[in-house]
């Protein structure tokens, strides 16, 4: 879950990192009082979880706090990438010597966390590693020692860093590592980290990325920031479509029908299991196809659940029949789902065997739900029929056999 | 009693309900997706809206043939020309 | 022969008395020569039984009634208990546990992987569904009930390694009727940090007669594609790999995350088309659909491995020696 940047400082700033004596507002008449209390030059930057706002004129420099306020404004109605801003913030325009990056992400491979810090701030630190690898350090933390103030400074000073400077971002740099480690962060970044002329530091941007599955064990944190629960902070805005999806999902504890995603084409897509839904989705695809949307069905749902999500997919504008696919099951069972498809159809006055393009779901119950499809006159198949083979009828079915890619 | 979903059917014999006070507190007990609920004292009703929840799994089978013995409970397979779940 | 495990592992399922897993307990009891369940652990429950399973209440009095160290553990409880559950069993001298439970922050994942390798013990999972020995044992929901198991599993000379547990069960449904048994499936987890990653378990394969060559099933996220291309050329591997990649579409989604909790496009390492290039650099085939996989597997295999089976034909006797 990704944090705006005035809570990504708000962060920086509780974990004893220096931070500049920023606000954030919605509000122009509030920016110019932030700019008057700050009283000098000042950056107003856009708040939006998206990147290039520098580019799209999401960040303004003022001298003055009428100035302040006027770029505040016009910043509070531009949307970038699709995204209006959550507010602004007003920042006292540094006066900086030299600028740093210090950065804390997971090693997957190690399984680890890693620290990289470069003398070259202020640009992608994936670029700087790429072009400049001798001015990023690395240095990967245990799990399960505490994190001490050595690994901080040796990853500084690969960088050849020395002098009062490695004095002074030691304990930074091993601050950002333990707020990493106790905000359950998958990316705590400090760019750029400054060196302003009186010699101080101070971070002047930071971006924050908490790991999902962990936002429960950090309830005042989120409280604190103003963060709401039902704030998903994905790559995109969930639409009335997928919204609708997570309640059918919530609709009862019994399995999962969820992560309901909509896409723009004509195949309605009842699929399942994380592996079989991506497999069946390119499948689908992959024949030429056109998904009306992305599901995954699993841990064997109630009927109930099942046939919501179908009668959801099935009224979708544009969505004529649905696919019901999924890999072997072993939990979910084929007769619960093949009732719950069929309930939706029945509940929506269709015929089930004109609206189910194609059931291919082998496994746990199929003598039952086979049974169940036969009597409705449903297209069904067992697991001779691969997954990509069903996909390639679905879409022979809906979108007509032309539109097959061979 | 008899009710029937879309595709499960269920028939409770209401003598043997009659007869044996604690079969209808069992069922509602046993049943693993609330088909059969309790009412009053000795009382079934049938949960209209989760019969076809029915997981086929015959605990209310095999209680009813303890409490009370043969065919009191019937599960129907309406899919498979109404048979009877043995 | 098999790798982790075989018919004598013994094991103990932390979490016992959980819905998910009294059933996991039944089939692992039902399937093959039935597991060696030498106890399960639910803090509170001690005396109990569950499928003829003594209860306990720690892992400590698991192993003192078992009277000789266990193997093994399934820990399937919530996910804020599974670290400690974790610690537990690795401080009572169990060397391989299989994680089943999801949404494990991932620092516990790390915390208990650093803590395994410390103590020599190897983690499967978190979010997986386990090993399976077909005919012989497995250790986890790993094709469910033991008669399902049983119709998509056989034994033979591939192994199977993948990041989701219901397409372990397919590619070797698929292989089985090809006649390609396996002599192990894992099902490694679907999280962005786990026990073991494909590179970590081909050296118990590169050591296991039995097998002849290796399916992988994989998606985008992560690096654990680029780290068995690199086991693969720095082993000088002995066996032919065939890979399947599915979620080719979130190449076009960078951020969203589908299928598993590692499953997302972060950067242009994580996409399935830079990891297909980078399989294909050390050899490795990727299928286009999961159908082709027995006929590529074939036509790559060592000439030895000539006699294998057409479907519906029993299998050869040296595939069920080893273990059993």
């Amino acid at each position: 879950m990704r944090f705006f940047e005035y809570e990504a400082r708000e962060i920086v700033k509780r974990a004893g990192i220096p931070v500049t004596d920023f606000g954030f507002t919605t509000d122009a008449a509030q920016a110019r009082a932030i700019a008057e209390r700050i009283g000098g030059p000042t950056v107003i930057k856009s708040q939006v979880l998206t990147g290039g706002r520098m580019k799209a004129g999401g960040v303004k420099f003022a001298d003055t706090p009428e100035e302040a306020a006027r770029h505040a404004a016009d910043i509070l109605e531009l949307e970038i990438n699709g995204h209006m801003p959550r507010g602004v913030l007003v920042d006292p325009k540094a006066n900086v010597k030299q600028e740093y990056y210090a950065g804390v992400v997971w090693d997957g491979t190690a399984k680890k966390p890693v620290i990289l810090f470069s003398d070259m701030g202020g640009i992608d630190i994936e670029q700087v590693a790429e072009e400049h690898p001798d001015h990023v350090g690395r240095v990967h933390l245990s799990n399960l020692m505490p994190i001490s103030d050595h690994k901080a400074k040796e990853c500084i000073a690969q960088t050849g860093v020395t002098g009062k400077a490695l004095q002074r971002l030691t304990p930074i740099v091993r601050r950002l590592a333990q707020l990493f480690v106790d905000n359950d962060m998958v990316l705590a970044e400090i760019n750029p980290l400054c060196e302003m002329h009186d010699g101080t530091f101070v971070a002047l941007d930071a971006h924050m990325d908490m790991e999902s599955e962990a936002r429960g064990r950090h309830k005042q944190l989120l409280k604190d920031l103003g963060v709401g629960d039902d704030e998903t902070r994905l790559a995109r805005e969930p639409t009335p479509f997928e919204l609708a999806g997570e309640e059918v999902d919530g609709s009862d504890h019994r399995g999962v029908a969820g992560n309901v995603t909509e896409f723009d084409g004509n195949i309605g897509l009842v699929i399942g299991a994380g592996g079989g839904s991506l497999t069946l989705f390119d499948a689908v695809r992959a024949h030429g196809g056109e998904p009306a949307n992305y599901c995954e069905i699993g841990g064997n749902p109630s009927v109930q659940k099942t046939c919501g999500l179908a009668k959801l997919v099935l009224t979708k504008p544009g969505v004529d029949k649905i696919a019901v696919m999924m890999s072997i099951v072993s939990n979910t069972r084929v007769d619960i789902v093949a009732r719950g498809v069929i309930k939706a159809c029945l509940e929506l006055g269709f015929d089930p065997a004109e609206k189910i393009a194609i059931f291919r779901i082998p496994g746990a119950w199929e003598e039952e739900g086979f049974k169940i499809l036969a009597k409705y006159g449903i297209e069904y198949a067992d697991r001779s029929v691969s997954m990509h083979e069903a996909a390639r009828r679905a879409v022979a079915k809906i979108a007509g056999p032309d539109a097959v890619a061979v | 009693m008899r009710t029937d979903g879309v595709f499960i059917g269920i028939e409770v014999d209401d003598a043997a309900l009659a007869a044996e006070p604690g079969l209808a507190r069992h069922l509602d007990t046993v049943c693993p997706v609330d088909i059969y609920k309790e009412v009053g004292d000795g009382g079934l009703e049938i949960v209209e809206r989760n019969v076809d929840e029915c997981v086929l799994c015959r605990l209310c089978l095999d209680l009813a043939q303890l409490d009370v013995g043969q065919d009191a409970v019937r599960v129907l397979k309406l899919y498979d020309g109404g048979a009877t779940l043995e | 022969m098999s790798i982790l495990v075989d018919a004598d592992t013994t094991f103990i399922v932390q979490g016992i008395t959980g819905r998910e897993a009294v059933n996991l307990t039944r089939e692992c009891l039902d399937y093959g020569a039935g597991a060696k369940i030498v106890g399960g652990v639910t803090p509170g429950r001690k005396g109990r039984d569950v499928h003829g399973v003594m209860v306990y209440d720690t892992v400590q009095q698991a192993v003192e009634a078992h009277g000789a160290p266990i193997n093994g553990s399934v820990v399937t409880v919530p996910p804020a208990f599974t670290k400690d559950a974790v610690f537990e069993a690795l401080e009572n001298g169990i060397t391989l546990i299989v994680i089943v439970t999801e949404r494990i922050p991932r620092r516990d994942v790390a915390q208990m992987v650093e803590l395994a390798a410390l103590r020599g013990a190897r983690i499967i999972g978190p979010n997986c569904l386990g090993i399976i020995v077909p005919d012989v044992v497995k250790m986890g929901g790993i094709g469910g009930p033991a008669k399902n198991a049983a119709q998509a599993y056989t034994p033979g000379p591939i192994g199977v390694i993948s990041r989701s547990g219901g397409m372990t069960t397919e590619m070797s449904s698929t292989l089985s009727a090809a006649g390609l048994g396996q002599s192990t499936a894992v099902s490694i987890g679907g999280d962005a940090i786990i026990g073991s990653t494909y590179a970590e378990l081909m050296g118990h394969f590169e050591a296991d007669e039995q097998t002849e060559g290796i399916v992988i099933y994989t998606e985008p996220g992560g690096r654990m594609e680029a780290e068995l291309a690199t086991w693969v050329i720095d082993n000088d591997c002995r066996m032919p790999i065939v890979a399947f990649m599915a979620g080719r579409f979130m190449d076009e989604m960078p951020g969203m995350s589908f299928g598993h909790a590692g499953t997302i496009v972060e950067g242009k390492e994580d996409t399935a088309t830079e990891k297909i290039a980078r399989l294909a650099d050390a050899g490795i085939v990727v299928a286009e659909e999961i159908s082709e996989i027995p006929d590529i597997m074939k036509s790559k295999l060592p000439a030895h491995v000539e006699h294998l089976k057409p479907p519906g034909v029993s299998v050869p006797s040296w595939t069920r020696g080893g273990s059993a």
